[in-house]
């Protein structure tokens, strides 16, 4: 996973509601079986506009409308964004996939109250640079919440596949041992 | 102060607790596809790591199958089947591949067989898992990077979610299903009205429905923004379990049987929030709009984006207006359809069939339809063949194909061409969903049925 910091930059507004994971990328690049290029095809559609946010804005930080990433549970949605250039997400809420998906790959997603997410918008439209500092959690001055085991695994850039493995190894084995799945055949 | 349904089925599978970190989650199945594990298992190759628990993983083939008799897979489809293939090959991992007799969409083809039980925890990287949660199961869709920590490790590190019952109560009227319930309730909740929740559907009206039917509401929960849905295993649940290849036999069963019957809500557990849903003067629903929640009765009519309060939904009915290039006030029923899609891991199982073609029988497809049919599973495809209902939906004029995700997200050859009207029996209606600048209303089968043979939407 990406370690993240801090990052200090122009924000890019996308004030809309409910932007789903098909619009950030849509299906029809879902059949690669790799994790990167994914960014030159984040928002396909919305990109023929040429008036569309995307179009007309640079930046790091993406600010961005309540239930931001709801529906499908694509990563591919996270990693168009990062491989993008995009650090960081600012949001009223996220569809619950998409907000664990950024987790996992360091992609920060920022959960700020409504009216100063529409704040920072009007900051980053009058051109303001925003800072989103994770160490201090805090967007464009806001503070804002997140549990400090999830900020040390993004902090260090912990991969947690790694994390489980060294310190749950047993803990597994015996939950298995005493936790019989009584599927009777997954062979063949 | 007893528990939930939840609340038991996530406490029986906590591997380990520890202050301040999230819980650590056993998974009893893990159900994979072709789309979202190929970065996953190579994730685990480039470490050296194998799949912890190959035995209690399956695989099939769903997003990226053709589903014509005939047509070709594309390129890179075909290299993203082949490495699902080879990755299973090398992994040790059941594969239930296109051809094999079982394959299907894959939340179809884990009840079908028995590998979905009361209790489990289901995961799969695919958001509409939820559906196993028919069967009183906490199922939820993963990302790929948790893909790779439960191969790897069989666990998932997870925050507890808030709990929301919906209790569905009333008597619905004749012709109300599932798709109905589901989609009246995420219009009441709103798309994000569940998010961070765990959801458990109750009430009499949710116990008097099939299997099916409950799967279809439980799939739909991903929509209203909640990762799971749940309903408590009764005798109908068990009924539909029992002679599954993959289900308990013999003594085993028994067992089961009694850990099943406890897995319900006590008296007096308290969820985090309630909502009730009266189904007795329920209509059947169509979307209007680009998500699940713009949905209205189909006496109804197109609504005007100034009727609602909040301004960010102002705007996003506007939007959704243009796209779906409709005019407030349009009655529902006077909305022409170019196609229709009986299918996806909604309602594409048998008894999603026979009431299609309840509909359907003896009539045919208006002439400026083009209608079809793609049963969710192989065995769900044989069993309306044996039925005859492939030759009722053939007759009508319905295309009749092979069992696959099909124009449910539109990854395969099975597109909506751009401005074309679609009454699908999915679960989506983004923008572009079906095919770049499709436009799609959701609906139940029924409903479907009776539109393709109407040229619009009608009961």
């Amino acid at each position: 996973m990406k370690a993240f910091r801090t990052v200090t930059s122009r924000a890019v507004v996308l004030d809309r509601p409910d932007v789903d994971t098909d619009q950030i990328i849509p299906k029809q690049f879902l059949r690669r079986i790799e994790r990167t290029g994914f960014g030159e095809y984040l928002f396909f559609d919305w990109r023929k506009a040429p008036d569309f946010e995307l179009n007309r804005q640079e930046g790091k930080i993406l600010l961005a409308g309540r239930n931001f990433g709801c529906g499908s549970s694509r990563e591919h949605a996270a990693w168009a964004l990062q491989d993008y250039g995009f650090e960081a997400v600012v949001a009223p809420s996220y569809g619950d996939i998409f907000h664990q998906n950024s987790l996992k790959i360091g992609l920060l997603p920022v959960t700020l109250p409504a009216e100063q997410v529409k704040e920072l918008m009007q900051r980053a439209a009058d051109g303001e640079e925003l800072t989103v500092d994770l160490e201090e959690r805090s967007a464009g001055g806001f503070p804002f919440e997140l549990d400090d085991f999830t900020r040390d695994c993004l902090l260090e850039g912990l991969d947690d596949v790694a994390l489980t493995l060294r310190d749950d190894e047993q803990a597994i084995a015996t939950f298995e041992s005493a936790h019989p799945v009584p599927i009777s055949t997954l062979a063949g | 102060m007893g528990g939930t349904l939840f609340d038991k089925v996530w406490e029986a599978h906590v591997v380990r607790r520890a202050e301040g970190k999230p819980d650590l989650l056993y998974v009893d199945l893990h159900l994979v596809h072709e789309v979202t594990s190929p970065q996953a298992f190579e994730s685990l190759r480039l470490a050296g790591r194998p799949v912890r628990r190959p035995d209690l993983t399956l695989a099939t083939m769903d997003h990226n199958v053709p589903t014509g008799d005939d047509t070709p897979v594309d390129p890179l489809s075909e290299q993203q089947l082949a490495t699902l293939r080879s990755n299973c090959e090398a992994f040790g991992v059941p594969l239930y591949a296109t051809g094999s007799g079982r394959e299907g969409i894959v939340h179809v083809i884990g009840p079908e067989q028995g590998f979905t039980q009361p209790g489990f925890t289901v995961v799969c990287g695919d958001s509409h898992t939820s559906t196993h949660g028919a069967f009183g199961a906490l199922a939820f869709g993963i990302g790929t990077s948790e893909v790779e920590h439960v191969l790897a490790t069989q666990t998932l590190p997870q925050r507890k979610p808030r709990s929301l019952r919906i209790t569905f109560v009333g008597e619905p009227p004749a012709g109300i299903a599932a798709k109905d319930y589901v989609l009246a309730a995420i219009g009441r909740l709103g798309v994000d009205g569940g998010v961070g929740h765990v959801v458990e559907y109750a009430g009499l009206a949710i116990e008097a429905l099939s299997m099916e039917g409950r799967m279809t509401i439980c799939n739909m929960t991903i929509e209203g923004g909640a990762r799971a849905g749940m309903i408590a295993p009764d005798e109908t649940t068990f009924a539909y379990l029992e002679g599954r290849p993959a289900a308990p036999k013999g003594a085993a069963w028994e067992r089961a049987l009694d850990r099943w019957g406890a897995l319900r809500t006590d008296d007096g557990a308290v969820f985090d929030r309630e909502l009730e849903i009266d189904v007795s003067e329920l209509l059947p629903q169509v979307t209007w709009g680009t998500n699940p929640g713009m949905v209205v009765p189909i006496d109804g009519e197109v609504p005007d984006p100034g009727s609602f309060d909040d301004p960010d939904d102002r705007v996003a009915a506007e939007r959704a207006l243009a796209y779906m290039a409709l005019a407030p006030g349009t009655p529902i029923r006077d909305i022409r359809v170019d196609r229709v899609f009986i299918g996806s891991c909604t309602n594409s199982r048998i008894e999603d069939l026979r009431a299609a073609a309840a509909v359907v029988r003896g009539q045919h497809v208006h002439p400026s339809v083009r209608a079809m049919v793609v049963p969710g599973s192989a065995p769900v495809k044989l069993q309306a063949e044996a039925e005859g209902l492939d030759r009722i939906f053939l007759d009508a004029g319905f295309e009749w194909r092979r069992a696959g995700c099909s124009m449910c997200l539109g990854m395969n050859p099975d597109i909506l061409a751009p401005g074309e009207r679609c009454a699908s029996t999915s679960n989506r209606n983004f923008e572009g969903r079906q095919g770049a600048g499709g436009r799609t209303h959701l609906v139940s089968p029924t409903v479907a049925a009776a539109t393709a043979i109407a040229g619009h939407f009608t009961t």
